[in-house]
This record gives structure tokens, C-alpha cells and sequence, in this order.
């Protein structure tokens, strides 16, 4: 029985139409109150599901804010802690280093001065003293005699005479002693050039401390800031982590592309010492070889970085002692470069096995161009380049360490975030579904009146004029239905 | 409680190792059937082309035979050469060249055979080559597809070449094949009937020019 078969009741469809119209406005007209009913209290379970299933996820979202902000700034304080404990390291070292010396500095800036002061106290000019008998030549000077008395003349020609001697020499003398200031004079030129270095290495130094106190001091306060949870702090961490996030990104992006060249580069000459058919999950044994040494090398590029302190991400060599660090950091190294050292090999394996080829295929061609062309000797070049790749790449690889670490951190701050976001979307999304439903439910509510007016305009006529003789008293109440809507 | 975690662990990584030393065989095996019978020795010179061509393709691992189609050719005898290939490529390389010798003598010292027996052939092909456990196998026929059996030689066997491609190379056209080209036609419509009841693909390349192009081991 087809619905065509149910539906005419006659044979004009329209006459079959307007029975079943007719039928359901009367029945939904009698269903009406329990239908409004059921649609209201559906759609607002719904609205009521829908709100509560947002603020279920709101109140998550804001644990993960609330998780997020506690790693961002235990995550800063760590790297702020970090920063600052090496500054202070560094403030170590120049204190010891140059500051470690200031007795013996001190010591030798005194013996400089003292060494000054005594050449600047022989230094000094003492007036020569005139001679003692100056006063009895002045006396014989002063004997009244005649004028032409030949002993008295000849007195003060001896007098004279003397006097001349005694004055060279005195004047001799005195140069001598000048020069010999001079020359003590000169002797200090360089204590003072030396005392001026001396001094200027101990005002470097302290610049040097002043500087490093700067920076210690702006760290302080964003480690503060930290510790306080300040917005700023949280924003510019948040800022930072981003940042660090897509830089990490970049460069992990770029070491992914080192590892596939140095993968194609040992992958083919493996298949010479493991086989390159046999195959475990679908991958050929040579590829998975590759991959074992390529990994291999990152890891003990990331433990290298991990002895060296440069990185953090496993705790417990970084609280290893340092003599065993140290060792440790020897034996890595130590691994990377025999690896280094295999890759290189390798490297000079697939050129050989390359050449093989090119000379078996030009064989198989026929063609003797090509057997030439292989046989070129500028081949060593590539066979250079290619072994030197396969040395360098896993040193390269190495360093993959210090992005690695950060998109870690930052990963975890970044993914938060994402999460988040994700989590007010759908908050949001279940505000908007469970109000949707609230106002689809009225909505269908008043489809519904629409679908049975003709007996709701009779209801309203009926009860009009049953209202009729207490109209002057009562102004009309609302329409039922607006009552069943609200 | 823990010795049963572990006893679960124990089984969940043998059941991992097992799936991971389990493998499909991927290694191509390729048989060449060649007619030596009266004037097709001479399109045998086009052959060592065809037949170096696939020895440039094919990879370590791979199985390759070179049989010969003379009156009866459902022998091992007929199997002129025949390599697997080592796992290592530079053993790999030396094969090739041993092959690739060992063909040219052959092709040297070829003499016409009375007979043309195809289907014993093909019967030695997919032997050979199920044998050989290869993963993707291709029968390649050299030969104008014309059988001539020996008298009380039984051929009327049905090929077993479930999987395999089988590519006619070269099928040249015979003189009565230009008076009726129904002939030729029909020849080529009975061994595609015979390859594909076998549960074979059948592929037809005549330019050996477009070889490499068409050519898909």
C-alpha cells in the first residue's frame, strides 16, 4: 500500500486534500496544549543540555588557562633563572679573573707610586750654596787703598780668579745635578704610562661588572615579574613562546631536510652490507638501516648537547657530577664521530656503486659516450663533496638539539593555547546550538498555531463573546496562545 | 599482577614481531621466451636489445631467464640463462654483465630449430617462475606466435599463469598472414584467449621503438 493509496480517500485530489487538512487541523487543534508542551520542554532540555555542556567546557577551558599560565611561568622562571645564573657566572668569572688579582694589582700600583715618589723626591732642585768666603772677599774688597798699589791688585786678581774657578765649577756641578734629575725625571715617563694601563684595566674591569650588573638587574625584574604573575609578564612569555615556537619550527624543518639527504646518501651503499630486497612493515632492511644510524647520530648529538649543558631536556645527566659528565660527553662524541666517520665511507661506497651502475647500463646500451662520461676525471669532486657531506651532516645534526628543546617547551605552551582556543570555539558554538534550540522550539510553537488557525479564530470568537457582558469591567486578557508561547 | 602485565607485554611483542618479520615477496621475475625457428633467427640481433633493456631495469633480487623455443621446448635445457640477483648491488652489476655474455654467445651459435613449441615454453615460464617465488612475473614471448608442433607432441594443456603479464614481442607477419591477415589476427586472438583462461594479462608490443615506453615490468 503506497502513501497515494492511503492519501486519496476520493478520486479528486483536492477533495482528498482538504479532508486531510481538515482532519489534522482538528487533531493537532485538540493535541495542541500537550504539543506546545513537548516542543517547549524538548527544546529547552536541549538549551538547558547545550548551556550546561558550555559551561562544563568553559570551566575546562579555563583550567587549561588557568594549567597554561602556571607552565608559561614556571616555564619563564626557568628560563629566567637560567639567564640569570649565568650572568652570575660570568659576574664569577671576571670577579675572579681579574678581580682575584687586585691585591697583587694593589701591591703594584704602590711600589709604581713609591717608586715615583722617590725619583720625584731626588728629583727635586736644591739651590747650590753660596761659598763662605764670599763675605771676606767682600771684606778685603772694602780696605781703602791707594790707586795703583800693586798688592792689593793682585790680591783681588787672585780673589778673582777663584771666584771664576770656584763658579764652573759650581756651575758644573749644578748641571750635573740637573741632568741627573732629568734622568730621574725620564725614568718615571714610563711607571706613569704603566700606572695609567693599571689603572685603566681595573676601571675596564669594573665597567665590565657595571654592565653585567645592568643586565642582571633587567632580568631581575622580569624574573620578578614572573613571580609576581604579572599580565606582562604572562603576555610577553606568551609572546616569546610563540615566537620560539615558529623559529624552533623553521629549523627543526631544515634539519629534517639534512636527515633525508644524509639518509639518501648512506641508504643505497647499505644495501651492500645488509641487503637491499629483504623487507620488515612494508620498508626495504638498507632504508631502516639508514634511518637506525641517522637516529643514532641524533641521539647521541642530543645526549653530546646534554653533557655539554647546553640543553636540558633529560634531567638526569644534566645532575650527573661533573667529572662524569665530562667523560661522558668524550664518549658521545666519540660514538658521533666513528658514525661521522662511517658516513663518510659510505658516501664513497655509493659513488663507486654509482659509477658501477652508470658503466653497466651504458655497457647494456651499447653506448660508448656514456662509459666515457663516467669515466670523467672530475669525478673525485662529487666523490669529495658526497664524503664530506657524510662527515659534516651528522655534526650538523647535532645542533638539532637546541631547537629541538625549545619547540618542545614551547610546543606545550603553543598547543595549550591551541587547545584553548579550540575549547572557547566550542563553548561558543554550544551557546549558539543550545539558544538555536530555544528559539526553534518557539518557533515551531507558533508554525504550529499557524497550521491550525481556523479553529483557533473560532476559539478566540467563542470566548469574545462569552467575555462579552464583563467587557466594561475587564479590559481582554492576551491571546492563550501567546500565554502557551511565553 | 605485574609478572601478568609483563606475560601480556611478552605476547604483545611477539604478536608485534611477527607482523613485522612477515613480508610479501616485491622482487620482479621476468622469463623471456625466444624463437630459434627457421627466419626468426634473424630478428634474434633485436632481441639482445630487448633482453639488455630489462637487464638495465631490473633491481637486486630479481629473477631473469632467457629460454630458447625450438621443437620441444618444456625443458630446462632450453633455459639459455638465468639469474637471480644478489641483494647486493655490486654483485648485482656482475651478474648483469655475466648475463648479458652469456646471451651474446648464444646469440653467436643460435641454430634454426625444425619446430616451434610455444606452449611448452610457457608451460617451463610460469614453472620456472613460480618457482623462483617471485612477487610481479612477466612472460615475454619472442616469436611471431606461430606453433608448429612435432608430431605426437601434446599441447592442448591449459596454461596456469594466474597473475603473470605476458607481452608477445615482435610478432612478426608471416607471408600467408599478408594473403589472409585473418590468420594473424586469429593467432594472436587464440594465445589471448589461452593467457587470459589462464588467469594471465596478455599485451601486444610490435614497435620495438616504443619498447621502453610500453614496456612495464
Amino acid at each position: 500500500m503506497s502513501f497515494m493509496d492511503i492519501f486519496m480517500i476520493s478520486s479528486s485530489p483536492a477533495l482528498s486534500a482538504v479532508f486531510w487538512f481538515v482532519l489534522l487541523t482538528i487533531v493537532l487543534y485538540i493535541a495542541r496544549v500537550h504539543a506546545h508542551r513537548a516542543i517547549l520542554s524538548l527544546s529547552r532540555v536541549l538549551h538547558n543540555a547545550m548551556r550546561l555542556t558550555a559551561y562544563s567546557v568553559m570551566t575546562a577551558e579555563q583550567k587549561i588557562r588557568q594549567r597554561n599560565t602556571e607552565v608559561l611561568l614556571a616555564q619563564g622562571r626557568e628560563a629566567a633563572e637560567r639567564i640569570i645564573e649565568r650572568e652570575f657566572e660570568r659576574v664569577d668569572n671576571t670577579v675572579k679573573r681579574d678581580l682575584a688579582e687586585y691585591p697583587a694589582l694593589h701591591r703594584h700600583l704602590s711600589e709604581q707610586i713609591t717608586r715615583i715618589d722617590e725619583d720625584y723626591q731626588q728629583s727635586i732642585e736644591v739651590p747650590p750654596t753660596p761659598p763662605g768666603w764670599v763675605k771676606a772677599v767682600e771684606a778685603v774688597a772694602k780696605i781703602p787703598a791707594a790707586k795703583g798699589d800693586p798688592m792689593v791688585g793682585n790680591v783681588l786678581e787672585d780673589i778673582h780668579q777663584s771666584l771664576v774657578k770656584t763658579s764652573n765649577k759650581a756651575t758644573d756641578e749644578y748641571r750635573r745635578a740637573s741632568h741627573k734629575r732629568h734622568q730621574l725625571l725620564n725614568r718615571m715617563m714610563p711607571q706613569w704610562r704603566r700606572l695609567q694601563q693599571l689603572l685603566g684595566q681595573v676601571d675596564k674591569n669594573i665597567n665590565s661588572l657595571l654592565k653585567r650588573s645592568k643586565v642582571i638587574d633587567r632580568h631581575m625584574g622580569e624574573y620578578e615579574g614572573i613571580i609576581q604573575q604579572t599580565d606582562t609578564a604572562v603576555r610577553m612569555l606568551s609572546s616569546s613562546a610563540m615566537t620560539q615556537f615558529f623559529i624552533a619550527s623553521l629549523v627543526l624543518a631544515i634539519a629534517i631536510g639534512g636527515a633525508i639527504i644524509n639518509f639518501h646518501l648512506i641508504a643505497r651503499p647499505l644495501s651492500e652490507m645488509v641487503g637491499g630486497t629483504s623487507q620488515i612493515m612494508g620498508f626495504k632492511i638498507n632504508n631502516i638501516a639508514a634511518m637506525v644510524i641517522i637516529l643514532v647520530e641524533l641521539a647521541m648529538g642530543l645526549f653530546l648537547m646534554e653533557a655539554l649543558r647546553i640543553t636540558r631536556l633529560f634531567p638526569v645527566i644534566g645532575a650527573l657530577s661533573d667529572k662524569m659528565r665530562v667523560r661522558m660527553a668524550w664518549v658521545f662524541f666519540g660514538i658521533l664521530l666513528f658514525l661521522a666517520s662511517i658516513e663518510a665511507g659510505l658516501a664513497f661506497m655509493r659513488e663507486i656503486l654509482m659509477e658501477e651502475d652508470a658503466a653497466t647500463r651504458a655497457m647494456l646500451r651499447g653506448d660508448g659516450s656514456s662509459v666515457e662520461m663516467v669515466q670523467s676525471s672530475y669525478l673525485w669532486i662529487t666523490t669529495a663533496a658526497q664524503m664530506g657531506m657524510g662527515f659534516v651532516l651528522p655534526f650538523a645534526l647535532m645542533f638539532v638539539a637546541i631547537p629541538l628543546e625549545t619547540f618542545v617547551h614551547s610546543s606545550r605552551t603553543v598547543l595549550g593555547m591551541i587547545a584553548e582556543a579550540l575549547l572557547q570555539i566550542l563553548a561558543w558554538s554550544l551557546r549558539l546550538l543550545g539558544n538555536l534550540f530555544n528559539y526553534l522550539g518557539i518557533a515551531l510553537v507558533n508554525i504550529y498555531d499557524l497550521l491550525i488557525f481556523a479553529p483557533l479564530s473560532v476559539e478566540r470568537l467563542i470566548k469574545a463573546r462569552q467575555r462579552e457582558p464583563v467587557a466594561d469591567e475587564e479590559p481582554p486578557k492576551a491571546l492563550e496562545s501567546s500565554e502557551v508561547i511565553l | 599482577m605485574k609478572r601478568r602485565i609483563l606475560m601480556v607485554l611478552a605476547l604483545l611483542g611477539m604478536l608485534g614481531l611477527n607482523g613485522c618479520t612477515e613480508t610479501q615477496p616485491t622482487s620482479r621475475g621476468v622469463y623471456m621466451l625466444m624463437d630459434t625457428s627457421g627466419t626468426y633467427t634473424q630478428e634474434l640481433e633485436q632481441a639482445q636489445r630487448v633482453i639488455n633493456f630489462i637487464l638495465a631495469n631490473l633491481q637486486p633480487g630479481d629473477s631473469f631467464a632467457v629460454a630458447r623455443v625450438d621443437t620441444g621446448s618444456f625443458s630446462e635445457k632450453d633455459i639459455v640463462a638465468k639469474v637471480t640477483f644478489d641483494d647486493r648491488p655490486s654483485k648485482t652489476n656482475q651478474q648483469k654483465r655475466i648475463f648479458r655474455d652469456q646471451i651474446d654467445q648464444f646469440i653467436k651459435s643460435v641454430k634454426p630449430s625444425a619446430h616451434t613449441d610455444i606452449t611448452g615454453g610457457m608451460l617451463q615460464a610460469s614453472e620456472w617462475l613460480n618457482e623462483a617465488g617471485t612477487g610481479h612475473n612477466t612472460v615475454l614471448i619472442y616469436s611471431d606466435l606461430k606453433e608448429d608442433l612435432k608430431e605426437g607432441y601434446v599441447r592442448d594443456i591449459p596454461l596456469q599463469v594466474d597473475g603473470f603479464s605476458v607481452v608477445a614481442l615482435n610478432v612478426t607477419k608471416l607471408r600467408s598472414d599478408n594473403v589472409d591477415p585473418r590468420e594473424y589476427l586469429n593467432r594472436l586472438m587464440t594465445w589471448q584467449d589461452k593467457v587470459e583462461s589462464g588467469g594471465g594479462q596478455w599485451q601486444v608490443v610490435n614497435d620495438m621503438d616504443r619498447l621502453e615506453s610500453v614496456l612495464t615490468l
